[in-house]
């Protein structure tokens, strides 16, 4: 409990530096609007009303299927005042009287070849691609952490194991072996997931291994260890805590990356299973009209090229303001 | 330690790591759903064969592929086989998976050896450029530039560069399908030289700029470093003209890092072929991994997995060594 005051001062230390950078900031405020994105897709596209009066009864179809039944079901008499989403299409409403249509007053973004509106593809094309980079992410720094940890605290036979199995990680030609996994297992968004976050700890299990071989022999941890503290509380609570700060760079950057990779995967086919929108995937069928669909193509691109460069401005702004010396 | 030694010990090295990666490879494929008899017996639960055939069939293509053994046997008996370049035939047209590799790789590693070659042709000075000039506009502009290329997707720029370039409604600059142009059999040796590099313009392109920004970083962080060395204070001190000081004493030593990279540069550039070879229909290693995962056709997937995974251990010894030759500081011992 004592140690917090300390904790928060290094983390309001960070946040002044990061503070600084001007493009830093901005791409975090990007990566931030991302996110409402795409926790508020229902309330930004799709055909029902976001709030709506049904028989003098509020309710909020587009979150609602109870409400949203009602409200399909109902007659025009019975409506009255409704609050619609600013993208009347759903991500999924096929109108083939519609496809391949350029963007324009009506479809802001213009169709795809079953005339799903591009701009609420996208909008919930967005949930795929964070979600993907943010649980990969997450499950390959805490592979990485653990292994790291490990080998640089105990040295030895362990470590020769697992620095032996970063090198085997290393030589191997990561994406075909997420590829040919892919293939065998059914498309799924959490197949995406596991087998990113299986394959990804390698570069955080090198980075955490060289902090702990080179924080195991301070003074703080002779101390920690005459005082009787277990392997564990001195892995966990003593130098990991010290080391975190560069993992959670490297983290920030591999989320860029697993985003990357999540749409080289759906662009190839291997992505979530369709009809879920993702970015990768609406640019997948722009193969077909490439002389052109544009629009097709344009979008999604800028959109996976945009967030990609946001998070990796936050990697650097983070980076610059956790050691001002790598700048 | 003398040379010899040294290089025994790395080698020594590779195997282990190379097994490593067989195993790996051995196992998700051994343990995935999809395997010929598998194959076979939902082709019989689908009602297309009678059930005694069915399972007849099955055995039958068990026995064919081996599938009827224990795991630990099919892995040595692959691996005895891989030892001698032996992977067995394709599920798909019963070719030498060898041959087929054969057929691809050259077009795969000029591909990939022009991209590497070009990356370090142009990030060496690029980052020399950019530490010289550290905190200028030029230097900033670079960085940006760089920047914004590291996080621009490959399959998009190649999509775009199609669209742009390659006909369609705008520019029709640029082949955009294969390594030669139909009818150029008869053409001479020059025309057809040129023809093909023609072909190469753009996916070398796509498999370039995103090497180049990581490695021109890196150079520049390296260039940044030597310059505040002692040497160089002193080969300034001592009144060398300021390109001499760069180009011939900071250069030469921050370059000796970047050699080590190109090993660990290939992994990422066999990956990259993957989706480059596949949009621009080029008839290489990438394209052929593409379809035999799609077709689930496990030798020409496990030899692809193993010669890549040896030619990323070749990539990084070979580095290993010219750093060893290039840098007089670093002794053999230094490995442990």
């Amino acid at each position: 409990m004592k140690s917090m005051p300390a904790k928060q001062s290094y983390s309001r230390l960070v946040w002044n530096q990061y503070r600084r950078d001007r493009v830093a900031i901005m791409g975090l405020v990007f990566v931030l609007t991302l996110f409402v994105v795409a926790l508020a897709a229902p309330f930004l596209a799709g055909s029902s009303p976001i709030a709506a009066v049904l028989d003098h009864e509020l309710i909020f179809p587009a979150v609602s299927t109870k409400a949203r039944l009602a409200w399909d079901r109902a007659d025009e008499s019975q409506k009255g005042w409704t609050l619609s989403p600013p993208v009347g299409y759903g991500p999924t409403e096929i109108d083939l009287s519609a496809n391949l249509e350029p963007p324009g007053s009506g479809h802001w973004l213009g169709t795809d070849d079953r005339g799903r509106d591009v701009m609420a593809r996208m909008i919930y094309g967005s949930r795929v691609s964070l979600s993907v980079g943010f649980v990969a992410v997450s499950i390959y720094t805490f592979i990485g952490i653990f292994l790291g940890a490990f080998a640089g605290y105990y040295g030895g036979k362990v470590d020769v194991i697992i620095s032996r199995s970063i090198e085997v990680m290393m030589c191997f030609p990561t994406f075909f072996l997420i590829l040919t996994v892919l293939a065998f297992l059914k498309p799924s968004i959490y197949n995406i997931m596991i087998i990113l976050g299986i394959t990804g700890w390698p570069g955080v299990a090198r980075l955490v291994r060289g902090e702990f071989l080179k924080q195991r022999q301070l003074d703080y941890v002779t101390a920690a260890r005459a005082v009787g503290a277990s392997d564990f509380r001195i892995i966990f609570r003593h130098i990991l805590p010290n080391s975190l700060a560069p993992v959670l760079v490297s983290a920030t950057f591999g989320v860029a990356g697993a985003i990357l990779v999540e749409s080289s995967l759906s662009y190839l086919g291997f992505g979530v299973p369709p009809p879920t929108p993702s970015w990768g995937e609406i640019l997948s069928q722009s193969k077909h009209y490439i002389d052109f669909a544009w629009w097709l193509t344009i979008f999604p691109g800028a959109a996976i090229f945009l967030t990609v460069t946001a998070y990796n401005l936050v990697g650097e702004g983070l980076r610059d303001a956790v050691d001002p010396r790598l700048k | 330690m003398n040379l010899q030694q040294y290089l025994l010990r790395r080698l020594m090295l590779i195997i282990p790591t190379f097994l490593g990666i067989t195993l790996i490879t051995f196992i998700v494929i051994q343990l995935s759903p999809g395997n010929p008899a598998a194959m076979k017996l939902r082709m019989g639960e689908q009602g297309m064969m009678g059930d005694e055939v069915t399972r007849e069939i099955v055995e039958q293509t068990k026995k064919l592929y081996g599938l009827d053994k224990p795991i630990w046997i099919r892995y040595a008996i692959w691996l005895k086989r891989v030892v001698t370049l032996d992977f067995g035939d394709s599920y798909k047209d019963h070719r030498p998976v060898i041959e087929k590799i054969g057929e691809r790789l050259p077009v795969t590693i000029e591909l990939n050896l022009i991209s590497i070659f070009l990356v370090y042709l142009i990030a060496i000075p690029v980052g020399v450029f950019s530490a010289v000039k550290q905190g200028t506009l030029q230097d900033k502009s670079m960085t940006a530039v760089l920047f914004i290329l590291y996080s621009l997707p490959n399959f998009w720029v190649a999509v775009l560069l199609i669209m742009f370039l390659g006909g369609g409604d705008f520019l029709d600059w640029f082949p955009i399908y294969g390594i030669t142009s139909p009818g150029m059999e008869s053409s001479a040796l020059l025309t057809r030289l040129v023809d093909h590099l023609w072909h190469l313009v753009l996916p070398v392109f796509c498999l370039t700029y995103g090497g180049l920004a990581g490695l021109s970083r890196f150079m520049r962080a390296g260039m940044l470093e030597e310059i505040r060395q002692d040497y160089i204070r002193t080969a300034r001190a001592k009144g060398l003209p300021e390109k001499l000081v760069i180009f011939k004493h900071a250069m030469r030593n921050s370059i000796i890092p970047i050699i080590t990279l190109m090993g660990y540069l290939l992994p990422g550039m066999l990956g990259g072929s993957i989706i480059i070879e596949s949009i621009f229909s080029i008839p290489g290693m990438g394209q052929l991994s593409f379809e035999a995962v799609l077709s689930r056709d496990y030798p020409v997937v496990m030899a692809i997995a193993t010669i890549s995974a040896l030619l990323t251990l070749l990539g990084i010894l070979i580095s290993d060594l010219l750093y060893v030759w290039a840098d007089p500081r670093i002794t053999y011992e230094a490995e442990s």
